[in-house]
């Protein structure tokens, strides 16, 4: 009952997101101040009973009602009730209701802050987010129902996944979609300009933290992911190129690339239309994650089954929204006034260099994901694109992104002098490189990790030196407080922002170029030695997990003869689903993980292989991460942020 | 002439969708063997011996007493990884004989990958270009082939062999083949 109850709703805000998507537009076009306001009523009603409809589904979830089709495909009445729960967006159905979830509720959320927005302006974004919403929900309805019953239930579920039975990856989906839905909102920003033929100023305040807001979600998704694939698929590793990763890396990489040329736009009301453009691409990029991820054009490991309708589906929308958003833009957008000039060598300057790095390096990424789809079409030979093309083009791009990052925050607007400049960054320079030739003679290291090494410092150094350099180091203990508490928090989150790439930078470089690894066959009493450590193998149990049965190592290290700690490294059993999955056993800290791997057993002679990996700094991944979204966070709290909305509606009045 | 500049992106994504559709429409899944080669004679493939393993030219490949199959792997590749218990289980358990083509690996890491993770292949060799295997049709790998005695194309299998494809996929095609 309570499942058909959720159908319906789902139904309902069908019809509703179309009012929404109607009534605004019809408004605006003939002025109807009245048919505008409809426009936040929908939303908010539009979320509520998708909220429902998702609670809906979430109860079959959580009472294993395996009579629901979806459930019984994808639950199993002896998971733990977390991954019952993130069961739902375990799959292709529940996920895109999740999807409209969140859809839903930053169209309530713009309802609700938009009060404070000229009406024409929000009424247009409303409508735009309601024709998302119809398109995502006809979808979900017409081809991928998740609340189709079975006539002959199962007593049992068939189970998911187990591989996918992490608390990392149960959270991910949820932050990886806040940040791909929250780019619709930029999106649906974007068009509403081009449609009015205005950007001003307060637009892009308005639109600047909610690309923040997507940005921050992004990232933590993409970390969990990566997180997952770290601790989970017992490879050392923490990123693959794979297309399902890419997929989300390119509207990441494309949200970047829009938040610091909404700075220009902000600042200098210039680069408007190339806001607008990187706005719409950011979202459309997201759309094509959904495309590759569902459609089954590309293959990935952690694809969810392929379906050609729904590829067709998603195509359409492709089409629809990409295409007509770039269409518009390209009819609307020259009409756009452009702001002031400025010369090359400026904080300007630097930012666009920045946006053409992170557009090129999202269209590299592009490139090396569909590549093989293209010569397939073209040729119809197959090629495959692996890590050495993505790490072969990647990094050189990255690597003047990095050595501009370090100074462009101390050049000035419209125009900056060199002399200056060159004076405040040769004594990082010098210093950066003293740091790293000592690290790389010390622990003698090959050119890559000094490159990498200096990247890091330099970024590292450059930052913190401008930051102290806003705060007037070395000035009077008064003026240092005074002008640190003056100081925008938006700021702040700048320098931790990018001091989490450099701490990210040292971290993949030192755990990459140091990385030690051993793989052999060994028996109970066996000894590893790796790095300064020692591992005794001690025993082995059989344990019992609540849907798994699991074999169970016991590891001692020593270090300097004495024991530090035990590893369980573990390969579990999923009776549900016959898959067996190996459970790695970290010993993580500040300065390195320890890493082991629990293989196949040996029947014949009682040998276990085992891998161990010790990898340096491998932490400083997580927490460069960490920072970066710190960083976001605190931008984002910034009361500039805030004042954005209110000045806004004085200035319309 | 200023406008036009901006259709490009629209042209570009234009473009990406012709892709797509084609894609979308010509190949229902890129999972399954292109029907080109479906059934045909493997194509002619010139690989280079791994030190140290058995070897065997194309003539000795295409006329065999037993369905085999050819898995294409690497060491830098993840998913080989995750399949590589299930290969072992192939040849160990089920007496399955294994073609292992390297693709595109340094040799050394080859050797290192199966001497510490065992060896599922009768024989090795190697496309160090990766190129030879493109008459395969390789697309990514890992991918798995299986070939009748005779030396024909029966099946292709993309992307890790997981404990569900080998028991109710490749397992009984071998089946059905042998009798």
């Amino acid at each position: 009952m309570i499942t058909e109850f959720g159908h319906f709703l789902l139904a309902l805000s069908l019809s509703i997101s179309l009012i929404q998507f109607l009534i605004p537009a019809i408004g605006v076009k003939i002025n109807s101040i009245n048919m505008m306001k409809t426009s936040s009523l929908s939303a908010y009603l539009s979320f509520i009973f998708v909220l429902i409809s998702f609670l809906a589904l979430l109860w079959a979830y959580i009472t294993s009602d395996f009579s629901v089709s979806l459930v019984a495909k994808n639950s199993h009445s002896l998971k733990p009730l977390i991954y019952k729960i993130s069961g739902l967006w375990g799959n292709h159905e529940g996920s895109l209701l999740l999807w409209i979830l969140i859809l839903t509720f930053y169209s309530a959320t713009i309802a609700y802050l938009g009060k404070r927005l000229p009406l024409k302006l929000v009424s247009l974004v409303l409508s735009i987010q309601g024709l998302i919403a119809v398109a995502f929900i006809s979808f979900i309805l017409f081809t991928s129902n998740p609340f189709i019953r079975v006539f002959y239930p199962n007593i049992e579920g068939e189970g998911f996944n187990p591989i996918l039975q992490d608390f990392g990856l149960a959270i991910h989906p949820p932050f990886l979609y806040l940040g791909y839905v929250g780019l619709s909102v930029s999106f649906s920003f974007s068009i509403a300009a081009l449609l009015i033929g205005r950007v001003d100023t307060l637009w892009v305040k308005w639109v600047r933290p909610w690309t923040l807001i997507a940005w921050i979600f992004l990232t933590i998704g993409i970390a969990l992911g990566s997180w997952w694939a770290y601790r989970e698929l017992g490879w050392g590793g923490w990123w693959f190129w794979d297309p399902v990763e890419n997929a989300s890396f390119m509207p990441w990489l494309a949200t970047t690339a829009l938040l610091h040329s909404s700075i220009v736009a902000e600042k200098r009301d210039t680069l408007k239309a190339w806001t607008i453009l990187l706005a719409i691409v950011a979202f459309s990029f997201s759309l094509l994650g959904t495309f590759i991820v569902r459609s089954g054009v590309l293959i990935s490991v952690h694809s969810f089954a392929a379906d050609p309708s729904r590829g067709l589906y998603i195509l359409l929308l492709l089409f629809l929204f990409t295409g007509g958003a770039l269409f518009l833009f390209a009819k609307k957008s020259p009409d756009l006034k452009s702001g002031s000039l400025f010369q090359p060598i400026s904080r300007e300057g630097a930012l666009i260099i920045n946006n053409i790095i992170f557009s090129s390096a999202a269209a590299t990424v592009l490139v090396g994901t569909l590549y093989p789809l293209f010569i397939d079409a073209l040729s119809n030979s197959k090629v495959s694109v692996g890590p050495p093309y993505f790490e072969a083009v990647f990094i050189p791009l990255m690597v003047p992104a990095i050595l501009i990052c370090a100074f462009s925050p101390m050049l000035s607007w419209k125009r900056a002098v060199i002399s200056n400049l060159y004076e405040r960054i040769i004594g990082i320079f010098i210093l950066s490189i003293l740091i790293t030739s000592i690290l790389v003679f010390l622990y003698d290291g090959s050119p890559t990790a000094f490159l990498g090494l200096f990247l890091g410092f330099w970024l590292m150094l450059g930052t913190i030196y401008e930051i102290a350099f806003k705060i007037g180091i070395g000035k009077k203990l008064e003026i240092m407080l005074s002008r640190s508490i003056n100081l925008p928090r938006s700021a702040y989150g700048m320098s931790l922002a990018h001091l989490g790439v450099a701490v990210f930078i040292i971290g993949v470089t030192v755990s990459s170029a140091w990385r030690e690894d051993i793989e052999k066959s060994i028996s109970l009493g066996d000894e590893i030695f790796i790095k300064n450590y020692k591992l005794i193998f001690s025993s082995y149990d059989k344990i019992q997990g609540p849907n798994w049965v699991a074999d169970k190592a016991t590891f001692f290290i020593f270090k300097n003869k004495i024991k530090i700690d035990s590893l369980y490294p573990e390969r579990r059993f999923f009776p549900a689903s016959q898959v067996t999955t190996s459970e790695p056993a970290i010993m993580s800290n500040v300065f390195s993980d320890l890493y082991v791997v629990l293989g196949e057993k040996n029947t014949e002679n009682n040998y276990y292989s085992i891998r161990v990996y010790y990898s340096p700094l491998l932490n400083w991944i997580w927490f460069g991460i960490i920072l970066m979204v710190l960083g976001g966070i605190f931008s984002i709290s910034d009361r500039k942020h805030r004042l954005g909305y209110t000045s806004f509606k004085k200035l319309v009045k | 002439m200023k406008k036009l500049y901006y259709y490009i992106p629209f042209i570009c994504f234009c473009f990406l969708l012709v892709f797509f559709l084609k894609q979308l429409f010509e190949e229902q899944s890129p999972s399954e063997l292109p029907s080109v080669l479906l059934n045909k004679k493997l194509p002619l493939i010139e690989l280079e011996k791994l030190e140290g393993y058995h070897f065997m030219s194309y003539e000795n490949l295409i006329f065999n007493d037993k369905p085999f199959l050819i898995n294409v792997w690497s060491s830098w590749c993840g998913p080989c990884k995750i399949e590589h218990d299930n290969l072992m289980k192939l040849s160990k358990t089920y007496k399955v004989p294994i073609f292992g083509i390297n693709y595109k690996d340094e040799i050394e890491n080859a050797k290192n990958f199966i001497e510490n993770y065992g060896n599922p292949f009768s024989i090795i060799g190697v496309d160090r270009k990766g190129k030879e295997v493109i008459n395969l049709g390789v697309y990514g790998i890992p991918e798995t082939f299986i070939i009748d005695s005779s030396g024909f194309i029966k099946y292709r299998h993309v992307g890790p062999i997981l404990e569900y494809d080998m028991l109710n996929v490749i397992l009984p095609i071998l089946k059905n083949l042998e009798e």
